[in-house]
């Protein structure tokens, strides 16, 4: 088997070879294509993560609350639902049966129904996550938030939240790049990311090797990417003579 | 909202006609990959915990890279490349079949290796200074308790492991996500086809779950 890695600087429609391997006025090589589609996965990614991280946030902190037990459990249940079908399964409802249903999401473009799929799946496992980094924590600083005479809301805000954030951040590391790959599920609808391309362009080029290998490593580098900026975040959101060990809540 | 669905439509022909052939081979692609998966994920989490670097080393890149590649770019990788190397064209089943074990074995093997390494030192060096040898060892003393300890996070896997089926959607294989598929659009119900898709996968995953967190509970009280 010989290499190929002309077919990436051909013209998508005519195949010949350009020059620069961009194309000009119009035109789009493969390597155009794949870029732009490396775009579209790297935004239905971050707003995803946008979205999942609000409402996981949010539902994963109203799992907690003390003496609401309507509040907590339907906390559990959006967490279910959420984590109990397919991903696929999802973005096929909110493709093809939510703007079908809901007449007011029928304008809607695909990929804003993708990133809310997407989101609302991963905010069930940051909810998930930040649930537990909250009880994580040992009892006695809800306690003591209560003794100063802090209300629930400032309790949250100031003692338990601050400590809980910095212990999900490893798990959130790689539910981030989780992300990156659940996204390539979106090609099922249609949208122009990475796994879409590598299908459309294999089936085009017959250079599938080339084409896998490309979009492969452009994965790998999204996800080492979003490591090592995580990386950062932990080490500068760190508090000096506070080691969280494991998750364990340590001290 | 515009609620006008019809499921009348799915009566027992229907089912046993498109979803039961899917969710037959959902299922069967959950069992093998999950036999074939732990089977070769105990072999890479062995390599990995030989302390040889020459064991090491690949089993790493191997779990690793298995890691960080989306499962759908792995189908569609298997699919390709598999014909290339044996020479003759496969099905999307088969291939489906291939390309799960291989993927799972990444990440069974990490569940692997968390649990091996949860077993006490002292365990292995009471079993040394028993005169067991290295497989005597692995059989008889660290595994049985690994596996004990790992069977709910092994169980949780495979509930995701059946979930992540669907995506042989990536190379038209027949799975249960499909059967529904086809069933909605021979009769033009598409939407109520992907509702009760939701509907049975959610059955069956939280089912499971809620199992999984039985047993939990229970191995919890024993230990």
């Amino acid at each position: 088997m010989s290499w190929d890695w002309q077919v990436f600087c051909e013209d998508t429609i005519e195949r010949q070879p350009v020059e620069s391997c961009f194309g000009k006025g119009g035109d789009i090589t493969y390597l155009d294509w794949m870029l732009s589609a490396w775009g579209w996965t790297v935004s239905v990614s971050l707003l995803a993560l946008l979205l999942a991280l609000v409402l996981g946030i949010l539902i994963g902190t109203l799992r907690t609350l003390p003496d609401r037990p309507m509040v907590v459990r339907l906390g559990n249940a959006w967490v279910e639902l959420f984590r109990n079908i397919p991903l696929l399964v999802q973005i096929f409802l909110w493709y093809h049966v939510v703007p079908t249903m809901f007449p007011v999401m029928r304008g809607v473009p695909g990929f804003v129904l993708v990133v809310f799929a997407l989101g609302f799946f991963t905010s069930a496992r940051i909810a998930e996550q930040v649930r537990s980094g909250i009880q994580a924590l040992p009892r006695g600083q809800r306690y003591a938030g209560m003794a100063m005479g802090f209300t629930t809301f400032q309790y949250y805000r100031y003692v338990l939240l601050p400590m809980a954030f910095r212990i999900i951040i490893p798990p959130l590391t790689s539910e981030t790049m989780n992300i990156f790959k659940n996204s390539s599920v979106a090609f099922a609808v249609s949208v122009s990311e990475l796994t879409m391309f590598a299908m459309q362009a294999q089936e085009e080029t017959s250079r599938g090797v080339e084409v896998y290998l490309a979009v492969t490593g452009l994965y790998i580098i999204s996800a080492f990417a979003i490591n090592r900026i995580m990386a950062f975040i932990e080490k500068r959101v760190r508090i000096p003579g506070f080691v969280v060990a494991g998750g364990a809540g340590g001290h | 909202m515009n609620l006008n669905l019809d499921f009348s439509f799915y009566n027992w022909d229907l089912i046993s006609n498109f979803v039961l052939k899917g969710l037959y081979f959902s299922v069967m692609l959950t069992v093998v990959a999950t036999v074939g998966g732990i089977f070769f994920g105990t072999i890479l989490a062995l390599m990995r915990l030989s302390g040889k670097k020459w064991l090491d080393t690949p089993a790493t890149i191997y779990v690793n890279g298995m890691r960080s590649i989306p499962l759908v770019m792995v189908i569609l990788w298997f699919f390709l490349l598999v014909p290339l190397l044996i020479g003759r064209p496969i099905g999307a089943e088969v291939s489906a079949v291939v390309t799960f074990i291989a993927f799972e074995a990444a990440y069974f093997s990490e569940i692997m290796r968390a649990g091996i390494q949860s077993i006490p030192r002292g365990q292995v060096f009471a079993g040394q200074a028993l005169g067991m040898s290295y497989g005597q060892n692995m059989k008889l003393v660290v595994l049985p308790q690994a596996f004990r300890n790992m069977l709910p996070v092994l169980l949780t896997q495979t509930i995701i492991l059946f979930q992540d089926t669907s995506l042989v959607y990536a190379i038209g294989a027949y799975d249960m996500l499909k059967g529904f598929e086809v069933a909605g659009k021979n009769f033009g119900r598409p939407i109520e086809a992907y509702l009760a898709a939701a509907v049975v996968y959610f059955v069956m995953c939280y089912a499971l779950s809620w199992l999984v967190k039985r047993l939990h509970k229970k191995i919890a009280i024993i230990r």
